[in-house]
């Protein structure tokens, strides 16, 4: 079957906008329910039940709660920015939804059907990029609304996002190195196993690339901004960071903006490192257009609909498990945070893509076959690093008194604070 | 700058990061897995209330409907709070009663005194405690209103009970 032309393709591009841009919307309602149960749970508490059965209607009456508050503008706040603000919150999250191939291709009677609204050629550099504008929501609110809390919300919100977006786009280096491809269907399908066709590792990438997956896992939590990264919201210390003054809907486009954020990191980790909408350990899903138009596979619509439910639940699956860990550990203190993009993200994944380009080389030279093999001896070496880096956080890299370097610069005793002489005092 | 600011140090060998989340995601897996013990359902689902809760005030009738009052004015004198209002009267057989009988639960302290000093049983603190209204005026309860009440009385201490058993 010949893939989409033509008007077809206008129609089918536009009907596939508009069903993902909702079904998008639904999942991030039923996350922040999700979000709500689970926070309860953890806390043994039962979370939302008394609205519609299990709390489900919940989500429809916190929208409708939005939507009728009053809006409170600050006085002295810009009143452009202030209301461009949340737009660019929400905005960046959805239409990074537009290059993630989320299922098999559907076959229709006017020729193949691929399941990605738009199937550009730098589709990586489009992620980089919008995942790049995300944070210009958070500065411009945190500017427009003219007071400390948010502008020291925005501020610390800039200097988080510029700092782990270069761990972020560095750990998708390796897998751009294996794939030797940017576009992300054949990113998806580098993970799958076929028999025939171009090259493949039979592993989904964060086996063989362990460390860069904990990597993007760690820069993307970030990128969302939520605990533990949530520096720019912080409410324990800035009231609520860049959203402070925000209130009624303007406030639920940052909520939205949040979550959805929160779907398209998982959905990213899907696609680069959990294989994408690839169905484990069976072979039926290794469908595949190559660019002159050759399919390989063969395309049903119920294949597609499985291939959907896989991606959703690894999405979903992900979506879990950043809230199960937001409600698990403290917010990091900022030195801490920085330290840990600074010190500890770049240098090692500079270190770690070296090493794979090295690896890489080297099994290149010795004659290993792209396949299983090849991704295993990966997995070997990223095993050893793995657990090298682990070793390595849990030595008091990251969490140590903030006090520890000075004094031990002043050539102090460590573990002991030696009392200001009276004279001193003032 | 203060001299005697305290500064805990732990030694870095000590400073775990990686085993501390793992652990801490392990307790809240397991508080995940098992939810929902401590809440319980309450407008749903009610306390168990002690017998001797000392809660909404309630009149005593007797089998006609009448109040058991009598008007003698104790329960008014022993009111730490003064929240009992009372005008007696007295009828055509010579038999006093309440002409009014007011109590303001806003002011009341619940403490209990009426209930124990009064010589007829006819004023009772009882076992309820849903008292929300719109307005203050609805928060005295008159005689009517404190004779139609029907939750259980509290029950008095017994010295030769102390525990209720």
């Amino acid at each position: 079957m010949e893939p989409m032309t033509g008007t077809a393709f206008v129609v089918a591009t536009t009907i596939k906008i508009l069903v993902f841009f909702v079904l998008l919307l639904v999942f991030v309602a039923l996350s922040t329910y999700f979000e709500r149960k689970v926070a309860g749970f953890i806390q043994d508490r039962s979370g939302p039940n008394r609205v519609g059965p299990l709390g489900l209607l919940q989500v429809a009456a916190d929208g409708l709660k939005f939507i009728l508050k009053e809006e409170v503008e600050p006085g002295s706040s810009n009143k452009k920015f202030f209301f461009l603000a949340p737009v660019l919150g929400l905005v960046p999250a959805t239409v990074l939804f537009a290059v993630l191939p989320f299922a098999s291709p559907l076959p229709t009677q006017w020729g193949l059907m691929e399941m990605i609204v738009a199937d550009v050629p730098v589709g990586f550099l489009y992620v980089l990029a919008i995942a790049g504008l995300g944070v210009y929501g958070i500065v411009m609110a945190g500017w427009a609304s003219n007071s400390k809390y948010s502008f020291l919300g925005g501020l610390r919100g800039s200097a988080q996002m510029v700092s782990y977006e270069v761990a972020l786009a560095m750990s998708l280096v390796p897998v751009l190195m294996l794939v030797g491809n940017v576009q992300m269907p054949e990113i998806v399908s580098a993970q799958q196993n076929f028999s025939t066709g171009p090259a493949e590792y039979g592993l989904w990438f964060f086996l063989p690339l362990m460390v860069t997956a904990f990597v993007f896992l760690v820069a993307g939590l970030a990128e969302t901004g939520r605990v533990p990264f949530d520096m720019a919201e912080a409410e324990g210390e800035l009231v609520g960071g860049f959203h402070t003054e925000y209130s009624a809907m303007k406030f639920g486009m940052f909520f939205l903006g949040e979550y959805a954020h929160l779907i398209t990191t998982g959905a990213l980790i899907t696609v680069f490192f959990l294989g994408g909408w690839d169905i484990p350990l069976w072979q039926g899903d290794n469908i595949r257009v190559l660019a002159d138009g050759t399919v390989i596979g063969e395309p049903t619509w119920w294949k597609t609909v499985l291939t959907f439910g896989a991606f959703s639940v690894k999405t979903l699956a992900l979506v879990l498990f950043f809230m199960w860990l937001r409600w698990t550990i403290p917010r990091f203190r900022y030195d801490q945070l920085m330290d840990l993009g600074w010190k500890v993200l770049i240098p090692m994944m500079m270190v770690y893509i070296m090493l794979m380009g090295l690896a890489m080389y080297l099994l290149d030279e010795a004659g290993v076959p792209v396949g299983w093999r090849y991704s295993g001896v990966l997995l070997l070496i990223n095993l050893v690093l793995m657990g090298a880096l682990l070793w390595g956080l849990d030595r008091g890299t990251i969490v140590k008194g903030a006090t520890a370097n000075t004094r031990r610069r002043a050539g102090g005793i460590r573990g002991r604070v030696t009392p200001a002489a009276p004279s001193e005092m003032d | 700058m203060p001299g005697s600011v305290k500064v805990v140090v732990r030694p870095e060998s000590s400073a775990s990061y990686v085993r501390a989340i793992s652990k801490g995601l392990g307790i809240t897996l397991k508080h995940m897995l098992e939810p929902n013990k401590a809440t319980q359902q309450y407008p749903d689902e009610k306390w168990d209330l002690s017998p001797r809760l000392r809660g909404t005030h309630r009149m005593a009738t007797h089998e006609d409907g009448r109040a058991k009052c009598v008007g003698c004015g104790l329960c008014p004198t022993v009111c730490p709070v003064n929240c009992i209002k009372l005008i007696p009267a007295e009828d055509e057989n010579g038999e006093r009663y309440a002409a009014v009988y007011e109590i303001d639960e806003f002011r009341c302290i619940f403490c209990g005194f009426c209930q124990e000093v009064c010589p007829v049983e006819a004023i009772h603190l009882g076992a309820h405690y849903e008292n929300a209204e719109y307005s203050r005026e609805r928060w005295v309860y008159d005689l009517e209103r404190l004779t139609e009440l029907d939750h259980p009385f509290t029950a008095l201490w017994d010295p030769f009970d102390p525990a209720s058993e």
